[in-house]
């Protein structure tokens, strides 16, 4: 389990004070698949950074299995780190050494025996499906198979987490997709803890238990992915969740709503329904939908009809039908 | 008198292969010693740096004006400077070990910063990947920085036997010997610039050799250019 208690970080230069995190209270359980999301500069980077303690907090905690970290001698954290390893959005990998020798490192520095760490990320290779490539340089390979390698050097000491700082931001969505597939893998048939940080809405989607929202070094709002996903109750999240639509913009001047489904309202004829029952013209705007856990859920944006006395019609429909619905600005 | 002829007289009287000989053993025996000394003082000029490994202001500043203030000094001022050293460390201040001591003054502070700037180029995300890893500073030094940086590090070692051999030669005006001295005593001070053209021609035939030979050596090492 990985607590953050009341974590704070602030940089000084000479003539200011920047403030980077800023009371950050978070517990990540063993087992789960842990998101932060941000915009830049909200701070994400920061914060991934004190859970291994490659940022010194200026105040609060960072507790490891109950073991506080900003406590430990420096040897004490040096071993430490080997129980969490890091991947990272430029790969970081060793450009003058193999493939092999890149999985190699960690066990290197554990001090374990060369014959035994060749053994261990052979094994780690095949399980990125690598194995064929131990003896290329990183420069050979693509940006998909570089951060492969950098999982299996993650997983090279057997750690019991795994921090992921922006780990598909360099990557196309295919490649995304695969790497994102292998962390859940990794998740499920080891049972490593994986905290994840990203900008991308999707890759939360994806492979995410829990997720944090953080904007502005605060943690905006937490909770389940599904939960925050339907119902984003920060301004922070919903831009994130749902980008702001330009297409919007082009209308006729009708009032704007946007309609939400949960899992239970999202099939059926709704806006068909809606405009038989009230004699009115909607245009649809935009729509979309999302698949959480087995559950559809979406959205729909429509312009309502100039004529005030029909878009009140629609509204007091909406109003009945129990579709959950707020005005868009 | 034919350009050939006054080579080929240079070399019966066997002037030429010692010249050759003593210019190679300045140059190799100095830039081997530059570097032992130069590598160690380049790592902690680049440790203890601003964006360092390990920031020690006060100790980056004092080795950065020892640095600053031999290499300000022309080579040629220098030499006559340190002769007093070079007779304390040699037991005489002629000859070619004198040389040497003069050269690897001259040369271990250009070396620590070819080497310091070698190291700034590691892509810092590469040292942060190890100390995620558990690295101490030591081990990201011997590591991370030194392996990652030989190719970067065998150029500048390069550059250095160049620059040595040049001064090498200069070093003949103060009692060196090699090809700078037949050049300087058998072709400037007798009046036969031949003699001079043939050192001159033997001096870039030997830089093109550690050139070709240096770039070879790094092409092999670098693992980032080949495909």
């Amino acid at each position: 389990m990985i607590e953050l208690k009341h974590l704070g970080k602030t940089y000084r230069t000479a003539d200011q004070e920047i403030v980077a995190l800023d009371d950050i209270n978070l517990t990540i359980h063993d087992g789960e698949i842990f998101g932060i999301i941000g915009l830049s500069g909200a701070g994400k980077s920061t914060l991934v950074r004190c859970i291994n303690l490659l940022e010194v907090p200026t105040s609060g905690e960072v507790l490891v299995d109950g073991k506080s970290l900003t406590a430990l001698s420096r040897s004490e954290l040096l071993k430490l780190r080997q129980s969490i390893g890091m991947i990272f959005q430029g790969f970081n990998l060793l450009e003058q050494r193999t493939v092999l020798r890149n999985v190699c490192f960690p066990l290197e520095i554990a001090g374990v025996r060369k014959q035994d760490a060749k053994k261990r990320a052979r094994e780690l290779l095949d399980l990125v499906g690598l194995s064929d490539r131990e003896n290329s340089y990183p420069s050979q390979l693509s940006g998909g198979q570089k951060q492969r390698v950098a999982i299996a050097r993650a997983l090279a000491t057997n750690p019991k987490y795994i921090l992921c700082d922006e780990a598909t931001s360099a990557l196309d969505p295919n490649t995304t997709r695969a790497i994102l597939d292998l962390l859940r893998k990794i998740n499920e048939e080891l049972g490593v803890t994986i905290v994840v940080i990203t900008h991308e809405m999707k890759v939360v989607d994806h492979i995410c238990d829990r997720v944090a929202v953080i904007d502005r070094s605060h943690i905006a709002e937490e909770g389940k992915v599904s939960d925050v996903f339907t119902n984003p109750r920060s301004e922070i999240a919903r831009n994130l969740i749902f980008p702001r639509e330009r297409t919007v913009l082009e209308t006729q001047g009708g009032k704007r709503l946007r309609l939400s489904f949960d899992g239970q309202t999202t099939c059926g004829p709704h806006i068909a329904e809606m405009v038989l029952a009230c004699q009115a013209p909607v245009s649809i705007l935009m729509a979309n939908t999302k698949e959480l856990d087995g559950v559809i859920y979406g959205y729909t944006i429509i312009e309502l009809p100039t004529d005030v006395h029909q878009a009140d019609k629609i509204v007091a429909w909406l109003k009945n039908s129990g579709i959950s619905f707020s005005e868009v600005e | 008198m034919h350009f050939s002829d006054i080579f080929m007289k240079l070399w019966n009287a066997g002037l030429i292969q010692k010249g050759i000989w003593e210019t190679i053993y300045m140059t190799v025996i100095s830039t081997v010693i530059s570097y032992v000394l130069g590598l160690p003082l380049g790592v902690i000029l680049n440790v203890t740096g601003r964006d360092g490994l390990h920031p020690v202001s006060w100790l980056n500043r004092i080795l950065g004006l020892v640095v600053n203030f031999f290499r300000s000094i022309p080579f040629i001022v220098l030499m006559v400077s340190m002769l007093p050293v070079a007779k304390f460390v040699v037991g005489s201040s002629l000859g070619n070990n004198a040389m040497i001591v003069m050269l690897v003054i001259a040369a271990t502070p250009y070396i620590a910063r070819l080497v310091e700037s070698s190291l700034q180029e590691i892509n810092s995300g590469v040292i942060e990947a190890a100390q995620a890893i558990g690295c101490s500073n030591f081990q990201i030094v011997t590591k991370v920085l030194i392996p990652e940086a030989k190719p970067s590090l065998i150029t500048g070692g390069i550059i250095s036997m160049v620059t040595i051999l040049g001064y090498s030669a200069m070093a003949a005006t103060i009692g060196g010997t090699g090809l700078g001295q037949i050049a300087i005593v058998y072709g400037h001070q007798r009046s036969k610039p031949d003699v001079t053209w043939v050192c001159v021609l033997l001096l870039v035939i030997i830089v093109q050799i550690i050139q070709a030979v240096g770039s070879a050596i790094v092409h092999r090492t670098d693992k980032r250019i080949r495909q």
